[in-house]
């Protein structure tokens, strides 16, 4: 008895100490000065833009990335072919990374002089999405992977031997099983693509309005002495984040949940 | 199934495009994605100085050293709370579980500008650096044990409760084998990310040299130096050391349920 | 799918429209961080004069030696201004930048400061020259003059200050050695120097006057004395091989250099070109001010301190730890 209690004081200690310290000082420097001095922070013409250009670049990212999460998933899992191992392995490898290693990679392939240099990829909208598919790439596959594993191929096997063409299999059978571990993976390379910083500002450029991200602009900001303005940007992204997350949760069917 | 397959022999045919389609499509997007730009540092990678030297072996070392420490003491506190989480009912319960989840929506060069001016007196020291990789990190191997932890069937504890188990040995005999994939999993996640922190940790940690210089800080110094090869070289060196260690966590993981097979 | 389908067509939509928008004759300028806000400023300035009338700007911040760095991987630009004339000269090598860019009776700069000590309040320990900073205990922040090209002010004003206070070079050369000692924080950047000091570390940072002005400005809580012996610093600026539009880049320059123009850089904290725009401001004079050809001129400077391999100071920092 006794034990649980300590139990929960230590793991809630851990994480006020660790996490809602941190969280709490974000929240009160962005509302320090009261609600609309937070507001007109995140409201300049640059933030908007900020804004909306990290929203283009997660709306393209994200969407790639989970057909290829999903068509991933099933080539690991239900097509056994040559060279799954190391297939497998690959998509682990954005974790890996540095971001510092990315945004090198990145200027060293596309930038002049490199293999596809010239072509305006850099500094640009292509390469800050490229440098984003990159980091998010592993979540919709891990999240997909082991679902598909668990619920095994019986249920495939069965709709293929009624006569169900491979899309109808996938759209009727496969995709319902999977749809929450998607969604799942989804929301977590969303908040991925959404805080992304190191790499992305190796190959934005940092063209004010045009490839200036909110992270960028988040660092400009506290650069410029404007800590307001940067802490409340920083909150915005949060909350998009938290909110897709929450979202998740609150959709799931009540059965997935304890 | 095989003689299923042999009298209807039609159904199989027609599947026969989409493997090679998922396959090819993958393949190819992994690859332009992922493997050429890693490609591409590969092939620039020279200057085998610039990973030889005294600095880059010290900050490989504190990479290392630290990363492994944040993975070990994630494997313990990812676990506690993970059971609070789960075992436990509380008054703010669903709060805490999605306050877990913000350093995945918290950029990390906000993390770092946080931790530097709460925990200024440890700034600038080794004890900085496990700080902040410590808040990157909390969200992995929680969010791996949580989900087995729920499927967790409770008949085997109470079995082992009813038989006089005391709830250490419950948890160790009955408990601790069914996550501990999960937690490896959850120590693999977490000790990559660790390695290759940037963001949070260049600004807390004072980049001194041999003594609070991580990797990833190093590789931006020799990129900045305009060492671009030294940089792709140390980089191609880092990543080849944690992909080692992943891949060990790896087999380990599998071998640990070699008997689920 | 219909999500990805407009997700893709808003991302060939996006720099359509952009660069459509773009009636004008656009400006690129690749600048580093700090001139920021002067720039805001300067531009509309520049856009009611009859040569700015029709043009308009696209602009990029961000460090010194990873702006520079970014034009050489491809980052387009008109204008590009930097923090040290080196920056100037890895475009000059690989051609973005003409040879003759410092060849005009400015020699191709724009602003000046000079290097200062940023202390605590009242100033407890007394720090006013470069030999205080040697007082035991003492403790210094500097940038990485390896990640800050800014930072190579630093400690060329320290090596001529050394050098001023009648040090041989070999001398100036152990001074740094033993000033290195005591640096306690290399942030990456000036302006995350700044920061770190402010969040209470060490007893000095090694800064730029314009930086410390434009932190006091912003209402931080700076104090600084600038020492009698220290470096002037010059800011380059060029108009890029590369340019479409060279005239007006050029245009651009040359109001750079007007009384107007400077005012507004000394209203942002920098020491201007010309002479006549400081009422009001205070930029004390000292007495035993250098300029970076008294140690040496930046390319033999390049060379001998900051080679990554055989410089004076990867040699320091190596031996700093180990």
């Amino acid at each position: 008895m006794i034990g649980r209690y300590v139990l929960r004081f230590a793991a809630l200690g851990y994480i006020a100490a660790l996490l809602a310290t941190p969280v709490g000082y974000v929240f009160g420097k962005t509302f320090g000065h009261g609600f609309w001095p937070a507001w007109h922070g995140v409201a300049t013409p640059d933030a908007v833009h900020a804004l909306k250009l990290t929203l283009i670049i997660a709306a393209i990212a994200v969407p790639a990335n989970t057909i290829f999460g999903v068509l991933a998933a099933l080539a690991i899992v239900r097509h056994r072919f040559p060279g799954a191992g190391i297939f497998n392995a690959v998509v682990d490898l954005p974790l890996a990374l540095s971001p510092v290693v990315v945004g090198l990679a990145l200027l060293l392939l596309y930038g002049r002089g490199g293999w596809l240099g010239g072509h305006h990829v850099l500094f640009a909208l292509p390469g800050m999405v490229l440098a984003t598919m990159l980091v998010c790439l592993p979540f919709v596959v891990r999240e997909v992977v082991p679902v598909l594993r668990e619920i095994g191929t019986e249920q495939e096997q069965a709709a293929a031997t009624l006569g169900a063409s491979a899309l109808q299999t996938f759209v009727r059978v496969t995709w319902p099983a999977i749809r929450w571990a998607t969604a799942f993976g989804v929301v977590l390379g969303t908040a991925r693509a959404l805080g992304e910083f190191g790499a992305v500002s190796v190959v934005s450029g940092r063209l004010a309005e045009q490839t200036e991200t909110l992270t960028l602009y988040v660092q400009d900001r506290y650069q410029a002495f404007d800590e307001t303005g940067a802490y409340a940007s920083a909150v915005v992204l949060a909350l998009i984040a938290v909110t897709t997350l929450l979202l998740m949760t609150a959709l799931k069917p009540k059965e997935e949940t304890r | 199934m095989a003689a299923n397959a042999q009298a209807l022999p039609a159904p199989r045919a027609r599947r026969s495009a989409a493997p090679g389609l998922a396959i090819g499509l993958s393949t190819l997007y992994l690859s332009v994605i992922v493997l050429l730009p890693l490609a591409a540092l590969a092939s620039r990678a020279h200057g085998w100085d610039a990973i030889t030297s005294a600095q880059a072996t010290s900050a490989l070392r504190l990479t290392l050293l630290v990363s492994l420490t944040v993975a070990l003491i994630n494997a313990v506190a990812g676990t506690a709370i993970a059971w609070t989480l789960v075992r436990d009912r509380f008054l703010g319960q669903g709060f805490v579980n999605a306050l877990v989840d913000l350093p995945f929506a918290l950029p990390t060069i906000v993390a770092g500008l946080t931790l530097l001016t709460l925990y200024r007196d440890v700034a600038f020291t080794r004890w900085a650096i496990l700080l902040a990789l410590l808040f990157v990190t909390l969200p992995f191997v929680v969010r791996t044990v949580q989900p087995v932890l729920l499927e967790l069937d409770t008949e085997m504890e109470d079995a082992a409760a009813s038989l006089g188990a005391s709830r250490l040995a419950t948890f160790r005999r009955v408990i601790l084998p069914n996550i501990f994939p999960a937690i490896l999993s959850g120590v693999a996640l977490a000790f990559a990310r660790a390695v290759g922190e940037f963001g949070s940790v260049v600004l807390i940690s004072g980049n001194l040299p041999f003594k609070t210089e991580v990797a990833s800080v190093y590789v931006f110094g020799r990129i900045e130096s305009g060492d671009t090869g030294g940089a792709a070289a140390a980089s191609v060196v880092i990543l080849a050391i944690s992909c080692g260690v992943l891949l060990t966590i790896g087999g380990v993981r599998r071998w640990a349920t070699r008997h689920d097979r | 799918m219909r999500r990805i389908s407009l997700a893709l067509l808003l991302a060939l939509v996006f720099p359509a429209l952009a660069a459509g928008a773009a009636q004008d004759t656009k400006l690129t300028l690749v600048a580093y961080s700090t001139p920021r806000e002067a720039y805001g400023q300067l531009i509309p300035s520049f856009q009611k004069t009859a040569a700015g009338k029709d043009l308009s700007f696209s602009q990029s911040y961000g460090a010194s030696g990873e702006q520079s760095r970014a034009v050489v991987s491809g980052l387009d630009a008109d204008v590009v201004a930097f923090s040290l004339a080196p920056d100037i000269s890895a475009l000059v090598q690989k051609k973005l930048v003409a040879q003759s860019w410092n060849k005009d009776k400015w020699h191709g700069m724009v602003t000046r400061s000079v290097v200062v000590f940023v202390v605590r309040d009242g100033n407890p320990k007394k720090l006013k020259a470069w030999s205080d900073l040697l007082k035991p205990g003492v403790q210094i922040v500097t940038p990485n003059p390896f990640t800050s090209g800014g930072a190579r002010w630093n400690v060329m004003a320290a090596y001529g200050g050394a050098l001023r206070a009648g040090k041989t070079p070999k001398q100036a050369e152990t001074y740094l050695t033993q000033m290195w000692k005591h640096v306690v924080a290399q942030p990456a950047s000036a302006r995350e120097g700044l920061q770190t000091f402010l969040a209470g570390r060490g007893d000095v940072f090694l800064a730029y006057e314009n930086e410390a002005l434009f932190a006091q400005k912003k209402g931080q809580p700076v104090q600084f004395v600038i020492p009698k012996a220290t470096i002037l610093i010059e800011n380059p600026i060029a108009v890029t091989s590369t340019s479409k539009h060279k005239p007006q880049a050029q245009a651009f320059l040359n109001f750079l250099r007007t009384k107007p123009a400077q005012r507004i850089f000394a209203e942002n904290g920098y020491r201007p070109l010309v002479k006549g725009v400081t009422q009001g401001l205070n930029f004390p004079n000292r007495p035993q001010l250098f300029t970076i050809k008294y140690v040496g001129g930046w390319a033999k400077v390049e060379q001998k301190f900051f080679d990554p391999r055989t410089g004076i100071m990867a040699k320091i920092q190596a031996a700093s730890g180990g």
